[in-house]
C-alpha cells in the first residue's frame, strides 16, 4: 500500500539516512554531509511534503536531481544553500517551465538525502520515487534511460550561482558535457538530468523509494533483531553471517574496484562468500557459484546493528552479514540488464534473479 | 638493573645554589591516564633509572605534580641533570568532555557563496556550542580543488565582523575551503584579526590543524581555539612546577600520533594533545620490547586498549574521530578498547559470569579480595588463576564457588582478548603481543592470534617511557596533479612537513620523511591525488 502524501520532518532524517545507506549497496557516497544539509534546510524552510507520483497531474513538471562530481570534493567544498533555487529560477526564466516537484535520481547513499534539502529550499514537494531504487555509478544507469525517455534538458547549478542548461543529443553527450561543466565548477554541481512532465515519469521511475528508505531505517531502529527486521522488510536473502577475513581494494579509472571475503560463523561456519566491488557491491559468489548479482541489491551490514557498511569502511574482522534482494522489475528487462546487468560491469555471466539463485544454492 | 650513575656524571660540575648540572643527560616522561599518572626518568642510554605511579586527580595537575615530585625524590641531589620533561596529558580532553574552562570563539569560514548549506557548528551538541560559540560568519572567498578562487576574498566583511565581536571573545577560528592546499586567505584573515583585535589575539587557522573535510577540520579548529586557556594553564602549570622544583628543563608535550611538540607549539595547538595516551603506550611498548611491529595491549585499572605498532609507529584509525560529541578528522591511533582492567568487578555465577564494565579503579589495593577487600575483581581472578602473586590474603581459603566464578571470568576475558588480538592483527597471527600497563598480568602467556606474549621490563610505565623517547614531527596534506608538476608538488609537500618538524623541535639534520600516503581522487577529469606527508626526527641536542 502506498501512502499518497506525508510530511517528512526533521525527526525522520536519521531513519532516511540509515535506509539510504542500506539501499546504497556499499556505494552512493557518505550520507553524512547530505544529512546535515537536509536538517538545516528543514529547520529553515519547514518539513517536506512527500507525494506519490499518482497525486501529480500529467503536465506537472518533475526535476530528478542528483549531485555530480567527486565525492571527496563535496566533503570539502560543501554546497551552497542557493543552488537549488537558482536551478528552479533558471528553468522558469529560460525554459518557461514551472517545476512542480523534485525527485531523487538515486535513492542509495548521499543522493537519497540531499533532495530533501533541495525540495525544502525550493518550497516544493518531493516525489516518492527515484530513478534507480539503489545506487549506480554512471549517469545513464537510470530507469528513465531504460524506459526510453529521450534526453531533453540537463540543468546544472553550481556553488557560485552559475546555471547551465544543456540540450544533449543522447545520454553519452549528456554524461560528457555534464562532467566537463562540473569540473569547471570545481568538480561539484547540482544536476537535473531531465525536466519531465509527470505523465512521462509514470512507469519510468521506481515508486515509493523515499517511504521505503524511511521504513527501512525505522524497522532497524525499532527492532531488537535489526537483521531479521531488514530481511523481512526487504524480502532479502541472508547470504552469510560471518566476519570479514580479506579485503582487496584498488582505484582504477575513477572507480574503487576490489573484493571482500566473508567467512561464516555459527550455522554458516566453513562457508566463504566473496563480493566483487566496483564502488558498489556487484556480485556475490560462494565457491565460484553466483549467489546474487547486479542489478539485484547486495549490501553488507553490521551483524549487531544492521547498519550498512560502505565499501570504503570495510575492515578486517568486522562481524558482518550479507543481504541480497530483488531489484525493481524495470532492471530485469532486456534494456535494463544491458544498462546495469553483470555484463555492463564487465562480468562474463548471465543474470539470474537472486530469488532463483538462492533457492538453487540451498 | 641498569647502571644509572657513571663516575663522569657524579663529578659533573654544578652551578652554585640551584644544583644545575653541566651534564643534562636525564629526561622525565609523565603520562596522565584515567586511573594513574605515571612518571619515569631515563638516561642518555635510554635506561629507565626511576619510575612512579600516582593516582590521577580530578584536576589532572595535582596528579602530574605528585608524579613529578615522587620520581624526583628517587634521584636525590641529581635533578640538575634533568634536561627535558615530556608530558602526555588529558587536560584538553577533560576540558571538552566537561565543558569546563573553554574560551568563547568567533568562528570565521571563508567559502561563500559555497558551503552555506551547512553553516559552522551546525551539528555540535547544544550545550558545547553555547559554551564555545561567540558568533560565526561565512565570508566570500576560498578555492576550488584546482586553486581557482570561489570568490574574491571579502576582507571588509571580516573586518566588520571582528569589529562587532571585539571585546566579547577569547579566540578566533578561521577555516577556508581547500585551505590545506591554498592557505594564503586564512593567513590574510588572521592578519585582519590581529589588526582589529590586537596583535595578541588568539587565532587558530585550520590549515595548521587538520586535513581535507571542511566540517571536521573546522570543528577541530574551533575546539583548538576554545582550548587556548587550557593550553596556557597546562603549559603554565608545567613551567611553574619545573620552576618551583628548580628544574631548568625544557618541556615538551606528547601529541596524538606518538610524537612530541615544543611547549610554545602546544600552547598554540592544544587540540593535538588529545589522544596522546594510547600513542605513548604503543611507542613505549615498541621501545621496551625492541620491536617495530607488534600488537600492544595496555591494561589499566578500568580498560584495556589494544593498538598496533607498524614500523615503529601506531597504526592510525581510518574512521572519523568524535571528541565530546563533535566530529573531527584527526588521525588517531587505531585503538580497540575493552572494559577489562585490573580493577574490573566480577559478579554473576560460574555459568554466567558478569565482567564489568564497572571498576574499583586505583582502589584495587584496598577493595580487591586479595587485598582483604570485599569486591571480586579481575586482579583476584588473575591471582586465583596463577598469573600473578599480588595481594596480602591467601587464596587457599576461598570457596569452590568463588574459585569457579573467578575461573569462569578469566576464561571469558581470555576469549575476548583472543578475539580482540585477532581483529587487531588482521587475522595474520604473524606478530607478537606486548603486554604493558599496570594490569598487564591479566594477559595470558598464550594468545592464539599472536606469535608470543612479551612482558618487557618497566612495562607497567610504558606510556611514560613512550613520552620520553618520542620524536618531534610535522605533517602536511595537499592535493597534487598526477602529470607534470607532480614531482615538484611532492617535493614542496615534503619540505613543508620537514619545516614543521623542525619547528616542533626536531634536529634539522636528522629529520626524515617517515610516512607518505597518496589517495587517488575518483571522478575527476584532471587526475589528482591527495598526498599526506609526515616528517619526524629526534629532538635537537641541548
Amino acid at each position: 500500500m502506498t501512502i499518497e502524501q506525508w510530511q517528512l520532518q526533521e525527526g525522520d532524517l536519521d531513519d532516511l539516512a540509515r535506509g539510504c545507506a542500506i539501499l546504497g549497496t556499499g556505494g552512493g557516497g557518505s550520507v553524512e554531509t547530505g544529512l546535515l544539509a537536509a536538517r538545516r534546510a528543514i529547520r529553515e524552510c519547514g518539513s517536506v511534503s512527500v507525494r506519490a507520483l499518482d497525486t501529480f497531474a500529467d503536465d506537472d513538471i518533475i526535476a530528478p536531481l542528483s549531485g555530480i562530481g567527486a565525492p571527496t570534493v563535496g566533503h570539502e567544498m560543501i554546497s551552497s544553500e542557493a543552488e537549488a533555487v537558482a536551478l528552479q529560477r533558471a528553468v522558469q526564466d529560460v525554459l518557461r517551465l514551472r517545476i512542480a516537484a523534485v525527485m531523487s535520481s538515486e535513492i542509495g547513499g548521499s543522493n537519497g538525502l540531499a533532495p530533501v534539502a533541495w525540495a525544502a529550499r525550493m518550497g516544493l514537494p518531493l516525489v516518492d520515487a527515484d530513478a534507480m531504487g539503489r545506487a549506480f555509478p554512471e549517469v545513464q544507469m537510470v530507469s528513465l534511460y531504460v524506459a526510453g525517455v529521450p534526453y531533453n534538458y540537463v540543468v546544472m547549478s553550481d556553488v557560485i550561482g552559475n546555471v547551465s542548461i544543456l540540450r544533449p543529443t543522447d545520454g553519452r553527450w549528456a554524461e560528457r558535457q555534464a562532467r566537463a561543466l562540473a569540473v569547471a565548477s570545481g568538480s561539484h554541481s547540482l544536476m537535473a538530468d531531465y525536466i519531465i512532465p509527470a505523465a512521462t515519469a509514470r512507469g519510468a521511475v521506481i515508486e515509493g523509494s523515499v517511504s521505503r528508505a524511511v521504513r527501512i531505517g525505522r524497522v532497524m531502529r525499532e527492532s531488537t533483531d535489526p537483521i531479521g527486521a531488514l530481511r523481512e522488510e526487504l524480502q532479502a536473502r541472508q547470504l552469510i553471517e560471518g566476519k570479514v577475513v580479506d579485503i582487496e581494494r584498488r582505484t582504477s579509472g575513477g572507480f574503487v574496484r576490489g573484493s571482500v571475503v566473508i567467512e561464516g560463523v555459527g550455522g554458516d561456519r566453513g562457508q566463504l562468500v566473496r563480493i566483487e566491488i566496483q564502488n558498489e557491491n556487484l556480485v556475490a559468489l560462494r565457491d565460484g557459484v553466483v549467489l546474487a548479482s547486479v542489478p539485484d541489491l547486495i549490501t553488507v551490514v553490521d551483524t549487531a546493528t544492521g547498519t550498512a557498511i560502505s565499501t570504503e569502511s570495510l575492515r578486517y574482522g568486522q562481524r558482518a552479514s550479507v543481504l541480497a534482494w530483488p531489484c525493481d522489475p524495470i532492471w530485469r528487462t532486456e534494456r535494463g540488464l544491458e544498462t546495469a546487468g553483470p555484463r555492463a560491469f564487465g562480468y562474463d555471466l548471465d543474470y539470474r534473479p537472486v530469488e532463483e539463485l538462492a533457492s538453487a544454492s540451498v | 638493573m641498569h647502571q644509572s650513575e657513571t663516575p663522569a656524571n657524579m663529578t659533573a660540575p654544578t652551578d652554585a645554589g640551584n644544583g644545575r648540572s653541566a651534564v643534562r643527560d636525564l629526561r622525565i616522561g609523565i603520562d596522565v591516564g584515567g586511573t594513574n599518572t605515571d612518571a619515569v626518568i631515563m638516561d642518555q642510554t635510554n635506561a629507565v633509572i626511576a619510575w612512579t605511579k600516582q593516582p590521577t586527580t580530578r584536576d589532572v595537575t595535582g596528579g602530574m605534580n605528585a608524579a613529578l615530585s615522587a620520581v624526583l625524590e628517587k634521584i636525590p641531589g641529581q635533578q640538575g641533570r634533568v634536561g627535558r620533561v615530556m608530558l602526555g596529558t588529558t587536560h584538553a580532553t577533560n576540558a571538552i568532555l566537561e565543558r569546563r574552562n573553554l574560551g568563547r570563539v568567533a568562528v570565521v569560514r571563508i567559502g561563500a557563496p559555497a558551503t552555506t548549506a551547512v553553516p559552522p557548528l551546525d551539528n555540535w551538541p547544544a550545550d558545547l556550542r553555547r559554551t564555545v560559540e561567540a558568533d560565526h560568519i561565512v565570508i566570500r572567498g576560498g578555492h576550488f580543488i584546482d586553486g581557482y578562487p570561489i570568490a574574491p576574498l571579502d576582507v571588509d566583511e571580516a573586518r566588520r565582523f571582528f569589529g562587532k565581536v571585539a571585546g566579547s571573545i577569547d579566540a578566533v577560528a578561521i577555516t577556508g575551503v581547500f585551505s590545506p592546499a591554498f592557505p594564503d586567505q586564512e593567513r590574510a584573515i588572521a592578519e585582519i584579526a590581529a589588526q582589529e583585535l590586537g596583535s595578541d589575539a588568539v587565532v587558530s587557522m585550520s590549515h595548521e590543524i587538520g586535513s581535507l573535510g571542511l566540517v571536521e577540520r573546522e570543528n577541530a579548529t574551533v575546539l583548538n581555539a576554545a582550548l587556548y586557556r587550557v593550553a596556557r594553564e597546562v603549559t603554565g602549570a608545567l613551567e611553574s612546577v619545573l620552576q618551583q622544583r628548580g628544574l631548568d628543563a625544557t618541556p615538551f608535550f606528547a601529541q596524538n600520533d606518538g610524537t612530541l611538540m615544543a611547549l610554545e607549539y602546544a600552547a598554540s595547538y592544544p587540540v593535538l594533545t588529545i589522544g596522546s595516551g594510547p600513542a605513548n603506550s604503543i611507542r613505549g611498548a615498541a621501545f621496551l620490547s625492541g620491536l617495530d611491529n607488534a600488537v600492544v595491549a595496555d591494561v589499566g585499572g578500568t580498560s584495556t586498549d589494544l593498538g598496533v605498532l607498524t614500523n615503529g609507529y601506531p597504526r592510525e584509525s581510518a574512521v572519523a574521530v568524535e571528541i565530546g560529541g563533535v566530529r573531527t578528522n584527526f588521525r588517531m591511533p587505531d585503538i580497540l578498547s575493552l572494559a577489562i582492567g585490573g580493577g574490573t568487578k566480577i559478579s554473576g555465577t560460574p555459568d554466567e559470569p558478569r565482567i564489568g564494565p564497572e571498576s574499583v579503579g586505583y582502589r584495587v589495593d584496598t577493595e580487591a579480595l586479595v587485598f582483604g577487600g570485599q569486591t571480586a575483581t579481575l586482579t583476584d581472578a588473575a591471582v586465583a588463576g596463577g598469573r600473578t602473586t599480588l595481594g596480602t590474603t591467601p587464596v587457599d581459603g576461598w570457596s569452590a564457588d568463588r574459585r569457579a566464578l573467578l575461573g569462569a571470568a578469566l576464561a571469558d576475558v581470555d576469549a575476548r582478548l583472543d578475539d580482540a588480538a585477532d581483529r587487531m592483527s588482521l587475522g595474520k597471527a604473524d606478530r607478537p603481543l606486548v603486554a604493558v600497563g599496570g594490569g598487564g598480568f591479566l594477559i595470558p602467556d598464550r594468545v592464539p592470534g599472536v606469535t608470543e606474549v612479551l612482558r618487557p621490563a618497566h612495562s607497567a610505565v610504558a606510556n611514560a617511557v613512550g613520552a620520553v623517547i618520542a620524536l618531534a614531527s610535522g605533517r602536511w596534506d595537499a592535493i597534487i596533479p598526477v602529470g607534470a608538476g607532480r614531482k615538484s608538488a611532492i617535493d614542496a609537500a615534503c619540505q613543508t612537513a620537514i619545516t614543521r618538524a623542525i619547528e616542533a623541535g626536531a634536529e634539522p639534520d636528522k629529520v626524515e620523511i617517515v610516512e607518505m600516503t597518496e589517495i587517488p581522487l575518483s571522478y575527476l577529469t584532471d587526475p589528482s591525488t591527495r598526498i599526506h606527508v609526515k616528517a619526524a626526527g629526534p629532538l635537537g641536542l641541548l
